[in-house]
């Protein structure tokens, strides 16, 4: 009935938990509550953050070459508007 | 458009209709980067992202003027650039793998963790290595079509759940689903992956351990 979720129960909802998205604010208590005494899905939460700051730092490694640009540009015909100044 | 949007992207649509080669070239300066990466992660090929980002600008730019508002320019740009991505991926008739196969996860099922590693207190240097970069490359390009598209709308281009959706055509629902899914997915090859690392470590500083989760 009213008995609480467990670990795999609650792996469930740990994607919206740290997009602070978890709507059912019961749900959300009961999360913080397991993740305060569950040193695993503490672990859990605290690598699925750090997964996506390295995807996003990775991101940002990802950046457009100044070969591919000019050619984009020189594609739809827009070179007159290239700028110079960045991606360089 | 509402107000709200042309300020968030400072376009000048009826310029864009009129084929305005300069207001595209905004659009362009402005989407080119984004674009380019969200192809070169999808499709793991500098050539077929750099032909991807040059049919989805060329598609855009004949489409301006049927393109009627209801969305954000971005929006509608993504949506023609994951066609196009999705369009190659099928061409070239790379067999799909699925992490649901894999781990053997039913639809309405979440994926279970189960390698429990803090790796969280590894060095920078360690888990920005070019080596662990191309190993969360490869993770990426493991993922499902669908969760891959989905979860680098979200989680690398910074999209809201709202607009992964409507560039995708599916409930928002179902974003969240298949992000949860690539996201624990990611998070357990990571794990395994730094794991290693951490087992390498002086005793002293490495908190190993691998255990499952099991209901408590």
């Amino acid at each position: 009935m009213d008995q609480e979720r467990n670990c795999q129960e609650l792996a469930a909802y740990l994607s919206d938990y740290i997009d602070d998205n978890v709507e059912d604010e019961a749900l959300c208590d009961e999360i913080e509550e397991h993740i305060h005494e569950c040193e695993n899905c503490q672990i859990v939460v605290d690598t699925l953050k750090k997964t996506l700051y390295l995807v996003h730092a990775s991101a940002e490694q990802t950046v457009l070459p100044s070969s591919v640009r000019e050619r984009l540009y020189h594609r739809l015909d827009l070179e007159e508007f290239i700028s110079v100044d960045d991606n360089s | 458009m509402s107000e709200q949007q042309k300020r968030e992207e400072d376009f000048s649509l009826q310029a864009l209709k009129e084929g305005d080669r300069a207001e595209f070239a905004k659009v362009v300066e402005t989407y080119s980067e984004k674009i380019y990466r969200l192809a070169l992660k999808m499709l793991r090929n500098q050539q077929d992202a750099e032909d991807t980002l040059q049919e989805t600008f060329i598609k855009a730019y004949h489409g301006f003027k049927d393109f009627k508002g209801h969305s954000k320019i971005s929006t509608w740009l993504y949506r023609i650039a994951t066609n196009e991505a999705l369009m190659f991926l099928r061409q070239k008739g790379e067999p799909e793998i699925s992490i649901d196969k894999q781990v053997q996860v039913d639809d309405g099922q979440t994926y279970t963790p189960t390698k429990i590693v803090d790796w969280c207190c590894l060095p920078e240097e360690e888990l920005m290595s070019s080596e662990a970069m191309e190993y969360l490359d490869r993770a990426i390009e493991q993922l499902s079509e669908a969760m891959r598209v989905t979860f680098l709308l979200r989680d690398l281009e910074g999209l809201s759940t709202r607009e992964t959706a409507e560039v995708l055509d599916i409930s928002e629902a179902a974003v969240k689903t298949r992000l949860s899914r690539a996201r624990m997915h990611l998070r357990e090859r990571l794990s395994g992956y730094y794991g290693d690392a951490l087992d390498s470590l002086p005793i002293e500083t490495s908190h190993q351990g691998q255990d499952v989760l099991e209901g408590s």
